[in-house]
C-alpha cells in the first residue's frame, strides 16, 4: 500500500505545526523523516495514523482517503508513537494478547503471532515480566512488537531506536530493512547515520514545511552541486602552487587549509572535475601530490544547511 | 460496530482492576460501609423494625455516589497522562468503542459489588415478609443510578489527564443530580419546580425503590447515560493537546 499525503496542515493555536506538507511513499519504500525538534515530524505521524485529523488536505492510503475510511485503513497500519507509551502494569505476553485481539486477529492465529513477535523482537526472557519492570531497550522492543503484531502493510515508527544499545540498534535497523522490502515504512529520527543506514529516501522538514526530499546522494548533490577536493602538494612554494591551482580552467576557487603543510581545498566549477588537471599541473611543475581526497557533503552538513536560520 | 472490540477493552480494564488490588479495596469499602450502616449504625434495620431493604438502598445510594467517581477517575485520565490513549486510538478502535468499553467495565464492577450484597436480601427475607417488587426495583434503580454516575465519571475523566481533577469534577456534576436539583425543586414552584423535580435523580430512584417501575424513570436514566457518554466521546474527539 502506498501513502499519498496532499497538502496537510495542522496548527496548535496560532502556531502552524505542519504547514501544507505533500509527499508520496511507494510500497516497499523506507522513508526517513528528518528534522530538528519541533519541526512537525511527530504531528505529521499523528495525522498519518489518524490520531489527529488534518485541518486541511487529505491523506490517501492505497488510494483510499484516511479521513473517510479510517476504521478500515487503521487495520493496515502499525504505529510506534513517540515516547513509546505502554500499559506499565501489564505483563508483556498479556499486552501482546490484548493488542492482537484489538487488531481483530482471528483467535486461532493469535498464539502463533505472539510467538513470532517474541522471537523477532528478542523478548523470550522477559515475556512474563510486567512492562513497567523492563529496561528502556526492552520496552522499545515491546513497542515494536505491538506495532507489528498484525503484520501491517504500513509501519510508522516515531524514533524507533531511542534507548537501545548499539547492538540492538543494529538489529532493529536490520529488521526495519527486511520489513521494508514488502512494507511501506516511515520512520522519524534525528540520528543521521540511522537514515543513511536504513532509508531509501529522506524527507527533511523544518518549521512544518518540507525543505528537502530525495536520496542521501541526491540531497548531497542538491546542496553541494560542486566537487570539492582536498589536496596536499609538496616540493613547491605554497603561494606559487596556490596561484597555479587558481588558474586551472576547471577550478572555481582554492582555499588554504594548512599553509605550512601545503594543504588546499579546491572547489571545481559546476559539473566539472579537477583531479586530472591538478595531476597534470603537478607533473609539469615537478611537484608531488601526497594527498588527494574528494570531500563528500555529509548528511549532517545538508541537515544543518537546510534547517539553520 | 464491532462489539468484540468494546469487550476487549472492557476485559483489559477489569483485569487491571483485579490485578492492582484497586478492585478489592473498593469492594471492601463498599460492602463495609453499606453493611455497617444497614445493620449496625444509625437508623439501621433493627431500629426501623421492618423486613425491608429501604435502609440498605438509601445507604448504597450515597456510598455509590462517592465510590463510582473513584472507580472511573482513572479510566481516560490515566491514558491521557501516560499517552496510551494514542496507542489505543490508532488501532482499529473508534472513540465510541473506547468509551463504551470503559463504561462496560465499570458497570460490571458495580454489578459484581451489588451481587455481593445479595446475602443481605436473603437474611432480611428470612426475618419477615419482604416486598419482592421493591427489592427488584431498588436493585434496578441502583444499577441505573450507577450507570448514570459512571457515564458522568467517564466524561469527567476524559476532560483531563489528572485523576484527582477527574474525581472532583465527577462529584461536582453528580451533586447536582444527587441533591441540588432536589433542593431547588422544593424551594421553587411552578414550571421550574417541576423541571428540577424531574431532573433530580433522587425522585426517580425513590419511586423505583418503592417497586414502581415507570417508563418515564427508565427514559430519564437512559437519556442521562447517553448524554454523558456522548459528551465523553466528543471530548475524546477533541484530543486535548
Amino acid at each position: 500500500m502506498d501513502i499519498k499525503v496532499e497538502n496537510i496542515t495542522k496548527s496548535y493555536g496560532p502556531q502552524k505545526a505542519v504547514d501544507g506538507i505533500s509527499f508520496h511513499v511507494k510500497t516497499g519504500e523506507i522513508l526517513g523523516f528528518l528534522g530538528p525538534n519541533g519541526a512537525g515530524k511527530t504531528t505529521t505521524m499523528k495525522m498519518l495514523t489518524n490520531y489527529l485529523l488534518p485541518e486541511e488536505g487529505n491523506i490517501f492510503i492505497g488510494g483510499k482517503s484516511l479521513i473517510e475510511e479510517a476504521d478500515e485503513l487503521k487495520k493496515h497500519i502499525g504505529y510506534l508513537p513517540e515516547n513509546n507509551p505502554l500499559y506499565q502494569e501489564m505483563p508483556v505476553i498479556d499486552y501482546l494478547q490484548f493488542c492482537a485481539e484489538i487488531q481483530q486477529i482471528p483467535g486461532d492465529s493469535i498464539p502463533g503471532r505472539i510467538r513470532e513477535m517474541v522471537r523477532v523482537c528478542g523478548l523470550n526472557q522477559e515475556k512474563h515480566k510486567k512492562i513497567g519492570e523492563l529496561s528502556k531497550g526492552y520496552r522499545q522492543r515491546v513497542g515494536l512488537a505491538q506495532a507489528m503484531i498484525h503484520d501491517p502493510e504500513i509501519l510508522i515508527l516515531d524514533e524507533p531506536t531511542t534507548g537501545l544499545d548499539p547492538n540492538q540498534i543494529v538489529e532493529i535497523r536490520k529488521l526495519i530493512r527486511e520489513l521494508g522490502r514488502e512494507k511501506t515504512v516511515i520512520l522519524s529520527t534525528h540520528i543521521m547515520q540511522e537514515v543513511e543506514a536504513t532509508c531509501d529516501r529522506i524527507l527533511i522538514i523544518n518549521k512544518g514545511e518540507i525543505v528537502a526530499d530525495g536520496t542521501a546522494d541526491s540531497l548531497a548533490r542538491q546542496v553541494q552541486g560542486q566537487e570539492l577536493l582536498r589536496v596536499r602538494i609538496e616540493d613547491g612554494d605554497p603561494n606559487e602552487i596556490f596561484k597555479a591551482l587558481q588558474q586551472l580552467p576547471t577550478v572555481e576557487m582554492v582555499d588554504f587549509v594548512e599553509r605550512d603543510h601545503n594543504r588546499f581545498e579546491i572547489q571545481s566549477k559546476a559539473g566539472m572535475n579537477s583531479n586530472r588537471e591538478v595531476f597534470r599541473l603537478a607533473t609539469r611543475k615537478g611537484w608531488v601530490i601526497t594527498e588527494m581526497i574528494p570531500l563528500e557533503t555529509k548528511l549532517e552538513d545538508i541537515f544543518r544547511e537546510l534547517t539553520m536560520n | 460496530m464491532e462489539m468484540r472490540t468494546v469487550w476487549t477493552i472492557a476485559k483489559r480494564e477489569l483485569n487491571s482492576f483485579f490485578d492492582s488490588l484497586m478492585a478489592y479495596v473498593m469492594l471492601l469499602l463498599f460492602l463495609g460501609f453499606s453493611g455497617l450502616f444497614t445493620w449496625l449504625i444509625g437508623s439501621d434495620i433493627f431500629m426501623v423494625g421492618q423486613a425491608s431493604l429501604r435502609t440498605f438502598f438509601s445507604v448504597a445510594y450515597w456510598t455509590l455516589f462517592f465510590f463510582i467517581p473513584a472507580l472511573t477517575m482513572g479510566m481516560i485520565a490515566q491514558e491521557n497522562n501516560t499517552g496510551t490513549i494514542e496507542l489505543l486510538l490508532t488501532k482499529p478502535v473508534t472513540d465510541r468503542q473506547l468509551v463504551l468499553g470503559k463504561f462496560t467495565a465499570s458497570l460490571l464492577l458495580v454489578v459484581i459489588s451489588l451481587a455481593f450484597t445479595l446475602p443481605y436480601v436473603v437474611t432480611v427475607a428470612s426475618i419477615g415478609n419482604l416486598d419482592q417488587g421493591a427489592v427488584f426495583g431498588g436493585y434496578l434503580g441502583l444499577v441505573l443510578l450507577s450507570a448514570v454516575y459512571i457515564s458522568i465519571g467517564i466524561y469527567a475523566s476524559s476532560l483531563t489527564s489528572n485523576q484527582i481533577v477527574a474525581f472532583l469534577t465527577a462529584l461536582f456534576i453528580g451533586i447536582f443530580f444527587q441533591i441540588v436539583f432536589d433542593m431547588l425543586a422544593t424551594t421553587l414552584s411552578g414550571f421550574f419546580g417541576e423541571l428540577f423535580h424531574y431532573l433530580s435523580l433522587t425522585t426517580h430512584f425513590e419511586s423505583m425503590s418503592r417497586g414502581v417501575i415507570d417508563t418515564k424513570d427508565l427514559i430519564y436514566f437512559a437519556s442521562l447515560i447517553v448524554l454523558f457518554l456522548k459528551l465523553a466521546e466528543d471530548s475524546l474527539a477533541k484530543r486535548n493537546l
